[in-house]
Formats: C-alpha cells, structure tokens, sequence
C-alpha cells in the first residue's frame, strides 16, 4: 500500500546536509566521502523507482492517512512524472557533485557549499514529490534559499549583485504562488493536490473568473522561477555568476522542476486545461525561445551566453506542453497529445543533460584559462581536446544535429506542432533551431579554434572533472535510444501518461 | 469583503513598491509588504466572526459552536518562520552589497545587465 522508499528522496539529503559541518570537525575527508555517497545512493535509487516503478504511489509520512476518503496528512506522491523528475534531478546532481569535488577548491568554506547543495537537492526532491499545495510551496522557499546562497557564493561584487537580483524575483515568485495557494485553499477548503482537483471539477461552472485569477497569479510566479521572457530578467546574472557546477544545476535542474514541472502538474492535473490558458503558455514559451536565442547570439561572456539558451530552451519545452494542452482543450486526437508531451519531457531531460554539461566544460575553461570572454579564448583545443569533445558533443545536442539527442526531441515538438495544426509554432521552432546553431558555431570558433593568444598559462583539469564531463557526452549520445518504444516504455511513457490522465490524476490518489 | 479588498490593496502597494523604488532596503520593505498582505490574507480567509479559538479544552465543545479553521494559521506560522530567512539573508545581501558598492542606490549597482 505504502512506498517509503519516497521519504528517502528527501531525508537523505537533509541528512546529510546537516551531518557534513559536524562531520569536519574532527574529519576533513569525511564531507567529500558524505556527498559522494549520498548523491551515488539517491541517483541510484531514483534509477530503480524509475526501471522497476512500485506498487503504489503514495506514502503518507507519521501515519496521518486520510479519514473518509479526505486526505488531512502531509502525502509523498511518486508517479510517472514525479519518478521522471527525480531520476533528472538525481542523476544531474550526482555529475555535479563529483564535478564540485575538485572545483570548489577554490573557494574558502567548501562545507558550506557542501550543505548548501545537498539543502538543494532535498528541496527539489521534495517539490516534485509534493502532494500537496503547501508542501510545494516550502520545499520551492528551502530550493530557492539554497540557490540564492549557492549564486553568492563566490562573494564578488556580481555574484552578490546576481543574488540580491534573484532573491527579490525569486522571493516575489513564491510570495504569488502562496497567494494562488491561498485563492485554492479559498475556494476548496483543502490542500492536497488531488482533493483540489476532484473539488474544481465538481463545482467547475461556478467559480469560472476566480479560477482564472488564481491560475493568473501561479502563472506569474512560475514564470518568473522558469525565467519566461517577460520574467527573465534574473535569470542571465544568477546562472553566469554562480559557480560552475551550480549554474549546471541551476539551468539543468532548478528551472525545470520550480518552473516546468509545477506548470504541468498544476495546469494539467489539477486545473484542467483551457483553451485560454494554453495559448497563454505556449505563447510564453514562443517569445522566450526566440528572444532567449537572439539575445545569446550577442552574448560574449560564455556562460552568460548558455544562460540565455537555457531561456529559449525552455521556451520549446514550455510551447511544446502549450500545443499539448491546446490539443485537449480543443478535443484533439490523443496520439497528438501524446507525442507532444513525449517531445517536451524528452527536451528537458536532454537539457538537462547538454546543458549541464556545457556550463561543465563552461567551468573547466575557466578553471584553466581563469577567463569566461570568448574573445580572450582561443585556440583551446590544443590544451583541452577531452573538454573540447564534450562541449562539442553538447553544442551538436543542443542545436539539434541529428546522432545526438537534442535532434529527436525538437523533432518531435516540431512535428506535433504541424499535426496540431500549428503550423507557425513549427515554423518558429525550425528557425530556432537554426539560430541556435549559428550561436553554438560562434562558441566553438572562438573558444576552441583559431590561434592560440600568445602567453597564455594553462592549469591540468582534474581527473574528476574530466570523468564527470565525460559520462555526461556520453549521455547526450546514447540518450537518442529513447526514440526507440522499448526504452521509452521505461523512461517517458510513465511520465507522459502521468500527463495524458489529466485531471482524472486525482480520482487514482484518492 | 472590504477586508479582502484591503488586503490586495496592501499587496498592490508592496507590488508598486518594488516597481519604483531604487533603494535596496526600500526593495526589501516593499517585499515585506507583499508577504504581510499575503499572511493577513490567508489568516482572513480561516476567520469565523465571533467563532473559538482552535484549541481542544477538556470541557465539551457544544456541537453548535464555530471553530476558526486552524489550518491557514499553521500555514502562516510556517510562512512567517519562511519569511524570517528571506528577510536576514536579503538584508544580509543588502549590507555585503552596501560593502562594496558603498551605496544603496540599484542605478548604480548595475554591473551586470539582465
């Protein structure tokens, strides 16, 4: 009946986020044995929930389960989509911390970086195994509190700057989502995700307008936290300024589980999706995806140039889950709906991948040049070639170059466009696309290419770096197999049901 | 409802707050005033006039009395302990800027650029 496995997701890194300062003071390996550890375990935990998904769903920490089919408990939910989001999350955060390993040496207190990664990871696990409004709402504060001290930690003038920006945006995102909560709470009398759902569809005809304020307010603080063009304004200064292994979870893990994931669970399992609505997100995500990438193309600092990407990245995925949503809404043919869904999952889990490890190379060519100007590169693939392999492999994913995986799922997107009968929505993508590579291009012939500048001193890249960037290549590669039905009846097709059940999610909860 | 209503216009205030004001410390000030109007907002909504206090006593309640719901009180508290950390860290945030810009004015705290 019950999974306690869920509870782990959370406890673990809690655990171990509080175990790492003890454990310093009387051992000075112990922090980095704790992180490797504990992040090994939970990736490979999330691996099997994943390959071999339990029973049941649900587990319902200190015993408080529901009295006559009304939940009042605190409930852990880990379907399709929650088991997706925690393999991306603990998969990405197991390469970043053996990449953190060597990297944060540079900087005094790496204790403190240690728990504040691990504050992180049981954040976000908690978000997406959330059940309920307010859990949400806290374990996005503990991420965000996470993130903005992570963002400063370097204490220069702009990483400070790119904090103090972050936090009043940040801070200002889940103030609006409490606000929505409390709109919620209002009209239903109950926090759990799935009783909220059951309650708006019982008395849909007669809260209409209130409905569509509160939707209102959660979209504007999830579009802030997913950086949508109006909204983006943080997003560039935080993920350039924050060290490198965090910018990698930051654009590869926070944006998508604070900002995508909260979309789909709220717009599609609890609200149902309007015709409204989806235009709203899918426009959203049209104008971030192409100003994100115009914007990029001028960019000269390199990772405020994969900043921008990770804007107009998520666009696709956010326009992607619009068209999704506009296909039920209009009464579509499920297979649609279906491939949609399949397109925009699959481009956030390659995002994370590619994208991760480009701000890895990203750091690897500051760690060794101490330069992030793409003007004073140059030249690097004589020192670099493994950190010029990844970050080719990357550039290729995410520009959508066919053996790597970025191609299928912007296919998939651009070919569930034309079958909903979206045919600009296509039509923007492809053009995304080709900017896109036009930007990677200008990367790669400036960082690794042409001469080298005279008088320039290079430090190694240490072994653990080069592992992590390595397997994350790797990935981009063999990641194409989930266009094959086997794999994906694994990896994706939980997820996408997750998402296909709309609002019917609740009655299987209950 | 005029409660209600006064409460979004403290929230509208914070909001305008944010939008014109170039002080950091008075950015911060604006953002409380979005939390506050929030909490007020919540604790408003779990409100019965004339209704008792969520406490079980020994005696019997009478089956006719109103309770306030405790549940949005329990939320706030939990929000307020929130709020405590964003307000230290961002005003933390704000003396270490203060450090080395040596001004309190965002005009002039523009190294990066959006």
């Amino acid at each position: 009946m019950e999974n306690p496995v869920l509870i782990f997701f959370i406890f673990l890194p809690f655990l171990a986020a509080f175990l790492i300062p003890l454990l310093n003071l009387f051992w000075d390996q112990g922090k980095t044995i704790v992180l490797f550890l504990v992040s090994f375990v939970l990736m490979l935990l999330a691996l099997i929930i994943v390959i071999n998904p339990p029973q049941s769903t649900q587990y319902i920490p200190g015993g408080w389960y529901p009295v006559d089919n009304i939940p009042v408990g605190i409930h852990l939910v880990g379907d399709g989509l929650s088991r997706f989001m925690l393999l991306i999350i603990n998969s990405i955060a197991f390469l970043c911390a053996i990449y953190a390993i060597p990297y944060v040496k540079m900087f005094t207190g790496q204790k403190y970086f240690y728990t504040l990664f691990f504050l992180q990871l049981a954040g976000l696990n908690g978000v997406v195994l959330a059940g309920d409004m307010f859990n949400l709402f806290v374990f996005m504060e503990v991420t965000a509190k996470a993130s903005y001290a992570l963002v400063a930690f370097g204490v220069r003038k702009t990483e400070i700057e790119a904090a103090f920006k972050y936090q009043v945006m940040g801070g200002l995102a889940t103030l609006f989502m409490l606000f929505g909560i409390a709109m919620l709470y209002w009209m239903t009398s109950t926090l759990n995700m799935a009783d909220i759902s059951v309650v708006l569809r019982n008395n849909h005809a007669e809260n209409t307008n209130v409905i569509h304020f509160t939707q209102l307010f959660f979209l504007a603080g999830v579009a802030i936290k997913a950086a949508m063009i109006p909204f983006h304004a943080w997003l560039p200064d935080a993920h350039s300024s924050a060290p490198s292994p965090v910018s990698a979870m930051l654009s590869g893990v926070v944006i998508k589980v604070l900002g995508i994931y909260v979309i789909l669970r709220l717009f599609i399992n609890v609200f149902a999706p309007s015709e409204f609505l989806s235009m709203v997100i899918a426009v959203l995500g049209g104008v971030s995806m192409t100003a994100g990438v115009i914007l990029a193309i001028g960019a000269w600092d390199l990772k405020r140039l994969l900043a921008y990407h990770s804007i107009s990245q998520m666009g696709y995925v956010l326009m992607g889950i619009g068209i999704g949503m506009g296909v039920i809404a209009g009464g579509g043919s499920p297979t649609t709906v279906a491939l949609t869904f399949t397109g925009a999952l699959f481009h956030m889990i390659n995002h994370a991948v590619f994208k991760g490890l480009l701000f890895l190379t990203a750091g690897s060519i500051e760690y060794s040049t101490d330069t992030l100007d793409l003007r004073k590169m140059g030249g690097l693939a004589r020192y670099m070639p493994l950190t010029m392999v990844a970050s080719f492999a990357a550039s290729m994913a995410i520009a959508g170059i066919p053996p790597f995986n970025g191609f299928f799922s912007k296919f998939a997107i651009i070919v569930a466009a034309i079958q909903g009968g979206y045919h600009f929505r296509a039509a923007l993508g492809l053009l995304v696309g080709i900017l896109t590579l036009a930007s990677f291009v200008k990367f790669q012939r400036y960082a690794f290419f042409g001469t080298p500048r005279p008088g320039v001193t290079l430090k190694h890249t240490p072994l653990l770096m080069k592992v992590s960037m390595v397997t994350m290549a790797v990935l981009c590669l063999i990641m194409s197999l989930f266009i094959f039905p086997e794999v994906r009846a694994v990896f994706l097709d939980p997820a996408v049901n997750t998402l296909l059940e709309t609002t019917d999610y609740a009655l299987k909860q209950i | 409802m005029t409660l209600y209503i006064l409460c979004f216009i403290l929230l509208l205030t914070g909001l305008y707050g944010l939008l014109i004001s170039r002080n950091i410390i008075k950015i911060v000030i604006s953002l409380t005033i979005v939390e506050i109007s929030i909490f007020l907002m919540l604790i408003l909504i779990g409100y019965i006039g004339g209704a008792l206090a969520p406490v079980i006593f020994q005696e019997e309640v009478l089956p006719h009395q109103a309770v306030v719901d405790p549940l949005p009180q329990t939320m706030v508290l939990t929000a307020i302990v929130i709020a405590l950390a964003t307000n230290s860290m961002i005003l933390t945030m704000a003396i270490r800027l203060y450090k080395k810009y040596g001004t309190f004015d965002i005009h002039e705290i523009s190294k990066l650029k959006g």
